[in-house]
């Protein structure tokens, strides 16, 4: 269990790759202990019995939380368009990305 | 050249509707839920998806759920949660779509089209809700894309069949039926021009009669049911060509080009279709009780499949006609409302004004039914007036134009036009005696045998009198003087 390896650098790379990061070879090299040591901490987990278990998708004891249909004012266009670097006639401008 | 073998194909086509819900908030937030208005007017730190915030979710929005799985047949999951699919795009300001992966709200739905005359059941294979991301615009001339994030956060209702659709025509069939179930439903706009409505489609091919999948491709960029047709025509087209010359299919996505006509591969997102889900957990899940259930059930309106049989039933109107109806509710309601003024009017002759005049100036201003100051009394009282021969079926068409515009009797406003049909002998015979005069060649061939012409003279006679004569009268008239009948 200790000596098995979850993950490597090609799940690394295309982690990244999928979340838009660039990583240097040595960064993936450093990521790849690093997760390497948390998922095994992680891994823990699975020497508990949980047989007896019901699965859940959500730690609270909660259900049926809702928001009635009622309209709250939003932010006006400026303080939306205030948290990002560039904008154009209301718009926030993104590096080009083919349709 | 590899000779080309002659296998005949099959299509097998799975559409995926994405539908926005028209509530009037978004689906985890209490911006407005609008469309068309100033870029970025309406967005707040959660359809933002600035850390710290927290959606919750729209009741109406799952009640809407609710409905549409009811009407689609399906079965509503007891238990349903949330999931982020992940993925990358700068419409989607989290860098993750709220959606449903394995708990949908429905599923095993079914909806029956009726293509080529023949009922076929489709089956539904889910429906889920999700949030609608940002509009994205390229800016050829800025160098960069530009975003509004005011669609983000808008409820959609994903519905996806079974692979059961086998043309072209049979996708057309069921969208249309789709999106008549929808309107009635009115959770939605259903307007694909606006986006409220939107339509991927898969289509691959097989030998005829074999029951393996071939591979498939994955059709967008549609902006019309027609576009959906011409776009899988195509498409079809392009797989036989492929498939005949031994070659393979590949697996992709393809966007429709409205213009050139054709489909082409769109590469930019091939790269893996790697969503890792995982359930939200900023949501708790839901618990849909059979009280939720009745409450949606008992909203449910009257639907197209039920409505059309009733109609042909309860008032003995031709399934074509009862056809026509049912694309309009209101049109239907209004027609139950005309024929139940009891006014001895046979229900075919009120389709027949519903179908033809009526619906021609409807569209004509672009207004349903329920936007114009028609009322039944109104409508009825012109068509009566037509039938008992009081106006010409010319002069009561005009009539309509003026109690549509301007809500007046019909009485009134015959007055007012002086359009009361002519039927007195006299002032008819001098307008034929006029009519005759003025067409010496056609009066011979009359009375040389070609008893068709007679129909220029009529037409002339109701020119002069500006469609006020009445035709049958001036007919018997002509053939009076020129055939001694
Ligand atoms: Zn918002």
């Amino acid at each position: 269990m200790k000596n098995k390896k979850i993950i490597n650098e090609e799940v690394v790379r295309s982690v990244a790759s999928l979340a838009r990061i660039n990583l240097q070879a040595a960064e993936v090299k450093q990521l790849t202990k690093n997760l390497e040591d948390i998922l095994h901490y992680v891994a823990k987990l699975e020497q508990l019995d949980v047989s007896r278990i019901q699965p859940t998708s959500h730690v609270l004891p909660l259900e049926n939380v809702y928001r009635e249909d009622i309209v709250k004012p939003s932010l006006s266009q400026q303080e939306a368009l205030s948290i990002g670097p560039y904008h154009t006639k209301g718009h926030f401008n993104v590096p080009k990305v083919i349709a | 050249m590899r000779p080309s073998i002659s296998i005949e194909f099959e299509p097998v086509i799975g559409l995926e509707v994405h539908l926005q819900l028209n509530t009037k908030t978004k689906i985890f937030c209490g911006c407005a839920n609008t469309f068309g208005r100033e870029p970025n007017s309406h967005t707040c730190p959660v359809c933002l998806g600035l850390p710290g915030t927290l959606p919750v979710l729209n009741k109406k929005a799952l009640e809407y759920a609710i409905k549409i799985a009811l009407a689609l047949h399906c079965e509503v999951n007891p238990l349903i949660k949330f999931d982020r699919k992940n993925y990358y795009y700068p419409d989607l300001p989290k860098g993750y779509q709220i959606s449903q992966y394995d708990l949908p709200i429905a599923q095993h739905g079914l909806l029956v089209i009726s293509s080529g005359g023949q009922a076929k059941k489709i089956r539904i294979r889910r429906g889920h809700l999700e949030e609608d991301a940002g509009k994205l615009i390229h800016d050829d001339s800025l160098g960069c894309s530009l975003v509004d994030y005011n669609r983000t956060g808008t409820p959609l209702m994903e519905i996806v069949t079974e692979p059961d659709l086998h043309s072209s025509q049979e996708a057309y069939d069921y969208l249309h039926i789709l999106k008549l179930t929808l309107q009635y439903l009115d959770v939605s706009d259903c307007d694909m021009e606006k986006g409220s409505l939107r339509c991927d489609a898969n289509v691959s091919l097989r030998e005829k009669g074999s029951t393996t999948l071939g591979t498939k491709t994955e059709l967008k960029n549609m902006n019309s049911f027609k576009a959906v047709k011409t776009a899988l025509d195509f498409e079809i087209r392009r797989h036989q060509e492929v498939l005949q010359n031994g070659e393979r299919v590949v697996q992709e996505t393809r966007l429709w080009n409205e213009t050139k006509g054709t489909t082409f591969s769109m590469r930019s997102k091939e790269e893996a279709h790697d969503y890792r889900y995982f359930p939200e957990p900023d949501l708790v899940p839901f618990v849909v009780d059979k009280k939720m259930i009745d409450a949606a059930r008992q909203t449910l309106p009257e639907m197209p499949d039920v409505k059309l049989q009733r109609l042909i039933r309860d008032y003995q109107i031709p399934d074509y006609d009862a056809g026509i109806l049912i694309q309009d509710p209101a049109l239907a309601d209004f027609f139950e409302q005309c024929a139940k003024a009891n006014k001895g009017i046979e229900s075919k002759k009120i389709c027949n004004w519903i179908q033809g005049a009526l619906l021609q100036e409807l569209n004509a201003r672009k207004k349903s039914v329920t936007t114009i100051s028609l009322t039944v009394q109104n409508f009825t009282d012109l068509i009566l007036k037509v039938e008992n021969g009081a106006l010409s079926n010319l002069a009561g068409k005009d009539v309509l134009k003026y109690i549509i515009d301007s809500g007046k009797s019909v009485d009134a406003v015959i007055q007012e036009k002086g359009l009361a049909q002519v039927s007195d002998d006299q002032t008819l015979d001098g307008i034929v005696e006029n009519v005759i005069k003025e067409n010496e060649k056609v009066v011979q061939q009359v009375k040389e045998g070609k008893a068709s012409a007679i129909g220029f003279l009529v037409g002339q006679a109701m020119k002069k009198t500006e469609g006020k004569a009445n035709p049958k009268k001036i007919g018997d008239l002509f053939r009076r003087r020129l055939l001694n009948e």
